[in-house]
């Protein structure tokens, strides 16, 4: 069966990827592939460099200040530091933020604001993108009879959908969720994991999470970060219950540290 | 038996701690109360010396809709402001409308693009522009700007709206960056990044989410700009020209509100008409500016509602 399964396409490279904040290090030695349309889990404890692995796939790195990198990331094969339009680049890259952050915009606007930017002008197709959108981040029901009130004011977990909705607006190719449910109820977030699995056929998905059962509901394949070192990843099930190539994943994914 | 608990009063003391907060707090009451003590003093003073003109020589017709101010002329004084209403109107116009491209261009640089040292440089010059007398801005408009006009526009006096509005938009300018800047920079960074991790370029995310989230701060600064203006005296009776006309170009000469009482009321007998006309002029200005202050403050309270 090994044999006969096609290569699946690599959507993200990293070889030898580390990453230092004014020269202090926070993440090194990091060297995985993440494929197409797959939901790719990135787990550590507080500090161990998941946020900052983010930032770099879509060059944040270049609005921190003190930030640099060393190493290679490519997606598609193209490194990202190659890019002479950053702007290009993160617009196929959609983020979702731990903390949510509903701009001080309409709900409706908020939505809108990606596919405005994309030049997309006719009401008919803000709206269709809107609603489709909203629906997907399992938002539109509580504010379909809102949408002109402001996105800043819902509440934190609402805003954390909305976010979504917004990140779902830009039709990513690559969407970064950076522990999207510490703000969300737990209802909530089943609904919003049933979306991204949905959303595996379209597109590809890091999720960083604190919450080892998340990644291993939704995760194809599960990286995993120690205080800054990158240790292994491999197949999730595998962390769970398969060989692991160090003992520390297995005493995290069980609880027993960390 | 339980053992007798410690005499817990024994702590219960007024100790130095104690009357230090109740002094203090009395000390700043004072201050705060005495903000309010002096405003409505100085309202009641102006109200007082102006008041017996209001029901004596005081036409509202006169007042408001001639031009022709002319106190000293006997047996027949005429007050009519309208010509230095006019004057302080088209002046401040001309200083807004020369100062808030500026000074948002400024701030929007200061806030949103300029970093590290650049930045705090930046504000610092600001701050000092700011700094400058406004007897200093009446020099510059009566020794650059007026040979200046001169020589540009071919028109026999510089000392003009034109002059005036442009040094009380240099003088607005500062102000209006310096409380743009605060504006801006009390949206959330998140915001930002949020915008700009979507693709969006430092110019759309100023455009479509900063500017809009800060619209409210904005507006206060320009009105507080405008009430910078309306309030100026010296530099404005420098660079005016000085000359009671109601203003058809930016070339002539024009007479402010605070220019004429700057100039006239040292002239004029104490309680005469003419002294109580040059007061309802000053109830005039406090009516308009502690309006424009009001409004600004609004607007900065619609912000912080969110």
């Amino acid at each position: 069966m090994v044999d006969a399964a096609p290569q699946p396409k690599v959507k993200v490279s990293v070889k030898d990827l580390a990453i230092q904040y004014g020269g202090k290090a926070a993440l090194s030695g990091v060297n995985l592939e993440i494929r197409e349309h797959e939901i790719f889990g990135i787990i550590g404890p507080a500090g161990s460099g998941k946020t900052s692995f983010l930032r770099v796939l879509n060059r944040m790195d270049e609005m921190t200040t003190g930030m640099t990198f060393t190493g290679t990331v490519a997606i598609d094969g193209r490194d990202v530091r190659a890019w002479r339009n950053l702007y290009a680049l993160r617009s196929r890259i959609g983020v979702v933020f731990p903390l949510p952050v509903g701009l001080p915009l309409s709900i409706y606007d908020n939505v809108a604001l990606s596919p405005r930017l994309r030049g997309i002008r006719s009401a008919s197709d803000l709206d269709e993108i809107v609603e489709r959108c909203l629906r997907r981040a399992a938002l539109w029901d509580e504010v379909k009879d809102r949408l002109q009130s402001l996105g800043s004011l819902l509440s934190g977990g609402q805003q954390q959908r909305l976010t979504i909705a917004r990140a779902l607006s830009q039709e990513p190719e690559l969407l970064l969720l950076d522990e999207f449910s510490i703000a969300v109820d737990p209802v909530t977030t089943m609904k919003i994991e049933d979306v991204l699995k949905e959303l595996r056929s379209e597109m590809t998905i890091v999720l960083v999470t604190n919450l080892v059962q998340q990644a291993r509901r939704l995760a194809d394949r599960t990286a995993f970060f120690l205080s800054g070192a990158f240790v292994e990843v491999g197949k999730t099930e595998d962390l769970f219950t398969g060989p692991v190539t160090d003992p520390r994943t297995r005493e995290y994914v069980e609880g027993r540290f960390g | 038996m339980a053992p007798t608990p410690p005499d817990d009063h024994a702590s219960d003391r007024r100790n130095l701690d104690w009357y230090v907060d109740r002094g203090m707090r009395w000390i700043v009451t004072v201050g705060g109360v005495s903000a309010i003590v002096f405003i409505i003093g100085i309202f009641a003073f102006v109200t007082r010396e102006g008041f017996p003109f209001l029901f004596d020589g005081f036409e509202a017709g006169e007042f408001f809709g001639s031009p022709a101010w002319r106190p000293t002329s006997e047996p027949n004084p005429t007050y009519g402001a309208l010509a230095l209403i006019a004057g302080t109107a088209s002046v401040t116009g001309l200083a807004v409308l020369s100062a808030v491209p500026f000074s948002l261009g400024a701030a929007i640089y200061i806030a949103e693009f300029a970093t590290g040292r650049t930045r705090e440089v930046l504000k610092v010059l600001v701050e000092l522009l700011a700094a400058i007398p406004s007897v200093v801005w009446g020099f510059i408009g009566l020794s650059m700007m007026n040979p200046l006009i001169i020589a540009i526009f071919d028109v026999p006096v510089g000392l003009n709206v034109l002059n005036a509005g442009l040094i009380l938009g240099l003088m607005a300018a500062p102000i209006m960056t310096t409380i743009a800047e605060d504006a801006l920079k009390a949206v959330p960074d998140a915001y930002r990044e949020a915008g700009e991790a979507m693709g969006a370029t430092r110019w759309q995310v100023t455009m479509r989410v900063v500017l809009p989230a800060a619209k409210n701060g904005l507006m206060a600064a320009v009105l507080l700009g405008v009430g910078r203006g309306f309030g100026e005296t010296m530099a404005v009776l420098m660079a005016s020209g000085h000359s009671i006309n109601l203003p058809t170009s930016p070339f002539d000469s024009v007479r402010a509100l605070t220019a004429t009482i700057a100039a006239e009321l040292g002239e004029t007998a104490v309680g005469s008409e003419h002294y109580q006309a040059l007061f309802t002029l000053g109830m005039l200005l406090f009516a308009v500016t502690f309006s424009i202050n009001l409004a600004a403050d609004l607007f900065v309270r619609g912000v912080r509602r969110g």
